[in-house]
């Protein structure tokens, strides 16, 4: 059995722990075993049969109170006793802010090894094998785990979804969880700064990054306007963008950043140094826009403009525009 | 309070990675080592916290002699005492063997510690597990990926980032917290303090010294291949007027990358 915790933001299950749950499911299939889920919190009962047309066998609601507001000691307490109840072989994770922050307790709970940030995960011999970039993607490391079970995180926009059986169903399994009464020594008191309907560069499926070339944080705008018209994406920075204050080190990506795996990045300004590639270079596609066409950015790029930037992406917004507009 | 700062020697990050023959490992020499760049906003923000409260900064270190070199740092930085825990095995990757190591040593050696403070991962290894595992085996809070933190009143409140916003989070201490870009900014070492750390004595301390058996420390890891990265097909690229470029872009856009 592989175990996903379901993540829930806003009344919505993440897309990235739709991901993880349909790797389980492929994985499962191959060991011959069932792929499970779990959904932690007040109403998150509601979302469970969202979850069988992604492979979900059955569905497990722990549906507390107490759980409602993430604290990471509660949650870890909860999913540890399901597990030793389950037994499962393996426990899935989306790589977001949560499941990194939730996996580590859980393991170290279990005393389980844990694959932080996976990107393949494959089975041989019957034995689960993961594979993940380290040194910020200069290399990859592909392990097996030793104890049981394993636990891992996979980096959200990287494995496919299933494809969506309309009508699959599965059994729903309530369960109970007695918090324990030293809990709660951390508590998530409120969630600030929200950026609205932005979408996170880790979580995007187009990155539009500007460095250096961007010349002032005003110039940002011409690459937010871009990405108003491309949906789910995000605008990015190098880290000498962010250095110079012209944007926040949220969007960062790169080794002191966010290492992204979008659909499209998009280079914009950006010469790319060894740790700005790093962080991108497992994109599907990139494509860069720089004056120099010695920038080694060009070297990683399926498509490259040499050319100004302050005369390009307005052209290219003006292009898309009038695609969009066919 | 008393504060104890987790601290990596790690590849600087301009370094090439080479493979090593065994096909599992990076090979280290040539390569420049130094603190993990998160790691120093955790130190940075210890001193902080001394020096408006009062209080000591310790940092430590899990790793072979090597390691010396960034708790010196640390003490340049202006830590009061470092330590060095001697790791008889090179990377592992394995967060809980580091974790198990640390969780070893609080308890031994510093159990009136309040503030546990590490960087949200080294890079390198790049796993975030060290701060969790260390807070979940000694039964303490943990507050992860921090861009602001507060200490006060047998407590803390910290803003962790998350996709899209910030989480406040309320502590009770002792804690685990780990630092993200954006904390603060690192001081850089004075002269005078680089002096003084070269004189400093660094206790070092064996897994053995801690009561630790081998087998508990044993690696859950086990490395199957370290390969690099696969190479991106060489692309296109075009030159000419912003038309004409951003046209051939946004077709490809549309045709090849599907985007639009």
């Amino acid at each position: 059995m592989i175990l996903t915790y379901i993540e829930i933001r806003d009344r919505r299950v993440k897309k990235a722990s739709l991901e993880a749950l349909s790797e389980a499911a492929r994985i499962a299939a191959e060991l011959r075993t069932e792929a499970v889920a779990v959904v932690v919190g007040a109403g998150a009962g509601e979302h469970a049969a969202e979850l069988f047309p992604y492979g979900a066998a059955r569905v497990w609601v722990l549906e507390n109170e107490a759980l409602t507001r993430y604290s990471t000691q509660d949650h870890a307490q909860a999913l540890a006793d399901l597990s030793r109840k389950l037994n499962p072989a393996a426990v899935f994770f989306s790589g977001t802010a949560l499941g990194r922050d939730l996996a580590p307790r859980l393991a170290a709970k279990l005393g389980a090894g844990l694959a932080s940030d996976c990107t393949e995960i494959a089975v041989r011999d019957g034995r689960l094998e993961f594979t993940r970039p380290v040194y910020a993607g200069k290399a990859l490391l592909t392990f097996e785990l030793t104890s049981s079970p394993r636990v891992a995180s996979l980096r959200p926009n990287v494995f496919s979804l299933a494809r969506v059986e309309a009508g699959a169903s599965g059994e729903i399994v309530a369960e109970s969880f007695a918090a324990s009464a030293d809990r709660t020594k951390a508590e998530v008191v409120e969630i600030v700064g929200e950026r609205g309907e932005e979408i996170d560069v880790a979580e995007a499926d187009v990155v539009i990054s500007g460095g250096r070339g961007m010349k002032g944080p005003e110039n940002f705008e011409l690459l937010r306007e871009l990405a108003r018209l491309i949906p789910k994406s995000a605008v990015g920075a190098s880290r000498s963008a962010v250095d110079s204050g012209w944007i926040g080190h949220q969007h960062q990506v790169g080794q002191t950043g966010k290492t992204v795996s979008p659909n499209l990045y998009m280079a914009i300004g950006i010469s790319g140094a060894i740790q700005h590639i790093a962080g991108m270079s497992s994109s599907k596609f990139i494509v860069a826009v720089n004056k120099d066409p010695d920038a080694p950015v060009f070297k990683v790029a399926n498509f490259g403009v040499v050319g100004d930037l302050f005369e390009v992406i307005p052209a290219l917004r003006d292009e898309i525009k009038k695609l969009r507009s066919e | 309070m008393n504060i104890l700062v987790f601290v990596k020697r790690v590849p600087d990050t301009e370094s090439k990675i080479k493979i090593g023959p065994d096909g599992r490992s990076i090979v280290e020499d040539g390569l420049n080592f130094v603190i993990s760049p998160y790691d120093e906003y955790a130190m940075e923000e210890a001193l902080r916290i001394r020096d408006a409260g009062g209080g000591k900064v310790t940092a430590v270190t899990v790793g072979g002699d090597a390691s010396l070199v960034i708790l010196r740092k640390c003490l340049a930085m202006g830590a009061d005492e470092a330590v060095l825990v001697k790791d008889p095995l090179p990377e592992t990757y394995d967060g809980l063997r580091i974790a198990k190591i640390i969780a070893r040593l609080v308890t031994a050696r510093f159990p009136d510690a309040e503030l546990l403070l590490f960087g949200k991962q080294s890079v390198g290894a790049d796993n975030s597990q060290v701060p969790s595992m260390t807070a979940e085996l000694l039964g303490i809070a943990q507050a992860n990926v921090v861009v602001k933190l507060e200490v006060g009143g047998g407590g803390a409140t910290a803003l962790r980032e998350i996709e899209g916003g910030q989480e406040k989070i309320s502590l009770t201490l002792p804690a685990v917290v780990s630092a993200q870009k954006g904390l603060n900014e690192p001081r850089y070492e004075t002269l005078k303090g680089i002096m003084l750390a070269k004189k400093k004595p660094i206790p070092t301390l064996s897994i053995e010294e801690l009561g630790i058996r081998a087998e508990e420390i044993a690696p859950t890891v086990a490395v199957v291949r370290v390969e690099p990265p696969p190479a991106r097909a060489a692309g296109r690229i075009v030159t000419g007027t912003p038309q004409d470029t951003a046209g051939q872009l946004a077709a490809f856009l549309h045709g090849e990358a599907k985007i639009i």
